[in-house]
């Protein structure tokens, strides 16, 4: 048995090197939207000769054109979607386009409101709390415990502020995004985090019924001890599949792995590192509280 | 048990043969060399055609994708802005959005783009549908107004021979009761000759609106128009107070269903007019989606791997169900259908995880159990039913949360757009096929097949 409860310190100061960076960047930074959000120009063409995707993203970078997306349809047609810039500045792409690319056909030049309005964003968060409240309804059901499900949700809102954080420290210093893909990696966070920490939380339930007498601190240790081997296999499982995407997906895709990654790593970490601590001091705020009464 | 294991196995090969059927791939091409030649073949799901007097069963197995990885139709709407003032236009043009998008939603298609933009003096909504087939049903759907007004004859002594005039924008006025004063709209079917028809329902306000207006027109025409077009005009023989009706206008079944999603999801608040459409390609890029392909195959393989390595047998059965799993899967995403794009695909690869999960929890346990020194067949069962709580709350909780995401009561205060939609539908899917193949079918093979752990150890 390894007594974990006793290293409670190392948790705090683990947790707060990726929270108090994420934390202040998130105040001070905040996220960076992406075209999804924002809106931005929509540029489509047909060009006479066919240009590779590198060669027309090299052509946009020259002209600090912001692009988020090349698209391709029929022969030569591409479809460019751009930041929100100067009409010059994407005059400018778009002679130099017709320079490499030979004759311009141009099919549409629009300015365009954003996919994700402010109407589904709200209705997202409206969403997580409802999945907040339901899932601090059930674990406190199913563990006959209030402090269960508390404990819970706070390892969940530690991963969703790990989440933030590190997309906007990623955002500041790399120029990340955040997308409609970056909202759906953050409510996979949400599931898997709870799933590893009932896991736990079952261990524990399981040595109460057997025995009550025994302080939860060590049946904590116990079930931490005993679960953490399942708890690497299953992460490591799940990384597996992630590290492939990131290190071999394309472009378009990597940032949304790289977000499931920092979701599985954190959802992982919380389970016996957050919810299993919180439960603890949980436990013992209320024996004082007994005791004084 | 292990006689009932044994049938169950083999319902169990006969299922995984019939999804298999259903999950070959479309418009594969295989030629094989013989006798100097090649032979030609084109493998293509399986398609029911059948027809059972006047019923017909029509159902073909394809994988439906969304824009991101296989684009779909695109479609540009120019709103007509004329009546407008110019200060309002952009109101306009985003409720006009929000319109089609409920529109579009109603109508089951998942993960639709629905977009506003201006340009100069345009105003367009752009909507991009995946795997809509029928560009013209999706436009009668999106593009029309459809603006429901009650009206009544101007001249008393013309309208009461009404049943031989059909009433006009001209020889009518507006009774000042129109779509908006609906609560809701439902199909129904006519109880004396089965026809399709609308059962709508009025707000408080528009209840006591209509009952006046059918109080003081008892024995005269009312006459409903869709779109300024005369749909009926029957005669009032009651007052009605219980602010409901019914629209009958010899709908076919199709035009009732479509006007009862137009009249629930609002009556555009300006004209629109198609101005392009066309079929577009992946957004995502298609290079970068077979690359990403790719990668999760390979992922796959390595995490099917390690289970092996890890437990054996074990973990082979375990990669079989895993097997299954991915089939029966594929099997409901074509069946039902369900639009798969990259956030589905996530909901898909973090029930992957859950399904392993449940492998991983059972299998130290029943390690455990070994341990104390239990025969091996006895900590099988045991490992299963202790593994059994955990899974289920773990589990239980992911269910509860997709169900959420999904909003199948299509409230207004939660998501009912296609991005979150999709990625709650492919994990509740996931979550509930991987409890099946994760304990059901592992136990099944693990019965049936495994011999015990080699020297009597785990």
């Amino acid at each position: 048995m390894i007594r974990f409860s006793k290293y409670i310190w190392i948790y705090i100061v683990l947790s707060s090197l990726v929270l108090v960076p994420g934390i202040y960047s998130l105040i001070t930074w905040g996220l960076r939207p992406s075209i999804d959000f924002t809106g931005g120009t929509v540029l489509e063409l047909t060009l006479e000769k066919k240009l590779t995707n590198d060669s027309l993203r090299e052509i946009a970078k020259t002209n600090a054109i912001d692009l988020v997306e090349i698209q391709q349809s029929g022969k030569n047609t591409y479809t460019f979607r751009i930041k929100p810039t100067t009409e010059s500045a994407v005059d400018a792409f778009q002679a130099q386009l017709g320079k490499e690319g030979g004759k311009i056909d141009l099919l549409r030049k629009d300015t365009v409101g954003p996919v994700i309005g402010k109407e589904l964003l709200s209705k997202a968060i409206v969403a997580s709390i409802f999945v907040v409240i339901a899932i601090l309804s059930y674990v406190a059901y199913a563990f006959k415990s209030f402090r269960f499900g508390i404990a819970a949700v706070a390892s969940l809102v530690h991963d969703m502020l790990v989440m933030f954080g590190s997309f906007s420290l990623l955002g500041h210093f790399f120029g990340v995004e955040v997308d409609t893909l970056f909202v759906t990696a953050f409510l996979t966070t949400m599931s898997f985090s709870v799933h590893d920490t009932i896991v736990i939380f079952d261990r524990i339930r399981e040595y109460r019924r057997k025995d009550t007498r025994t302080k939860l601190t060590n049946v904590s240790n116990v079930a931490l001890t005993e679960t953490m081997g399942r708890s690497l296999v299953n992460s490591f499982t799940i990384m597996f599949m992630l590290l492939s995407l990131v290190l071999m997906g394309g472009e378009t895709v990597r940032w949304f792995a790289v977000a499931l990654l920092i979701g599985t790593v954190t959802g992982t970490y919380s389970s016996p590192f957050v919810a299993t601590p919180v439960l603890l001091l949980l436990d013992k705020w209320e024996k004082k509280r007994n005791e004084k009464r | 048990m292990a006689k009932n294991s044994r049938k169950f196995f083999i319902y169990l090969l006969i299922l995984t043969f019939i999804v298999a059927l259903i999950d070959l791939p479309e418009k594969f091409k295989i030629s094989i060399p013989w006798r100097g030649g090649t032979i030609q073949k084109e493998i293509n799901p399986p398609s029911i055609n059948i027809q059972i007097g006047s019923l017909k069963i029509q159902k073909t197995f394809t994988t439906h994708l969304g824009l991101d990885l296989a684009g779909g139709i695109h479609v540009a709407l120019e709103a007509d802005m004329k009546n407008i003032p110019v200060e309002s236009r952009m109101d306009a043009l985003e409720s006009a959005r929000q319109v089609i998008e409920r529109r579009v939603n109603f109508f089951g298609v998942s993960e639709p783009v629905v977009q506003h933009i201006k340009s100069g003096e345009t105003y367009r909504v752009v909507v991009e549908l995946p795997g809509v087939t029928d560009i013209d049903q999706a436009l009668s759907l999106i593009g029309q107004t459809a603006k429901l007004e009650f009206r009544e004859m101007n001249d008393i002594s013309e309208s009461t021979e009404a049943a031989f005039l059909s009433p006009t924008l001209e020889n009518t006025q507006p009774v000042d009761l129109t779509g908006k004063d609906l609560k809701r709209a439902t199909l129904s079917f006519n109880s004396n000759n089965g026809e399709p028809e609308v059962a709508i329902e009025f707000t408080p306000d528009g209840g006591k609106k209509f009952a006046d207006i059918t109080k003081r027109l008892i024995g005269k025409p009312l006459a409903i128009f869709l779109d300024d077009t005369p749909l009926m005009w029957p005669t009032v023989k009651t007052e009605i107070t219980d602010g409901s009706g019914v629209i009958s206008g010899g709908f076919t079944f199709d035009q009732a269903k479509r006007l009862t999603l137009q009249l629930n999801a609002g009556a555009l608040p300006v004209p629109v007019a198609v101005v392009e459409k066309r079929i577009v390609g992946a957004t995502l890029g298609a290079d970068s989606v077979s690359k990403s392909m790719r990668a999760g195959f390979i992922g796959l393989g390595i995490v099917a791997l390690f289970m092996i390595l890890k437990y054996g047998w074990l973990g082979l059965y375990a990669d079989l169900a895993l097997f299954v799993y991915g089939l029966i899967t594929l099997a409901l995403y074509r069946l039902i259908p369900v639009t798969l794009t990259l956030p589905g695909i996530a909901g898909f690869i973090l029930s992957i995880g859950m399904a392993v999960d449940a492998n991983i929890l059972i299998f130290e346990r029943f390690k455990e159990e070994c341990r104390k020194g239990k025969p091996w067949v006895i900590a099988m069962e045991l490992g299963f039913g202790k593994a059994w709580d955990s899974i289920r709350d773990a589990n239980f909780t992911t269910i509860i949360t997709s169900i959420i995401l999904y909003n199948p009561g299509n409230w207004d205060f939660l998501p009912s757009s296609g991005l979150v939609r999709g990625f709650a539908a492919t994990l509740f899917i996931g979550v509930v096929i991987s409890l099946f193949t994760g304990i059901i079918v592992t136990r099944t093979f693990i019965r049936v097949l495994y011999r015990g752990p080699k020297g009597g150890k785990a």
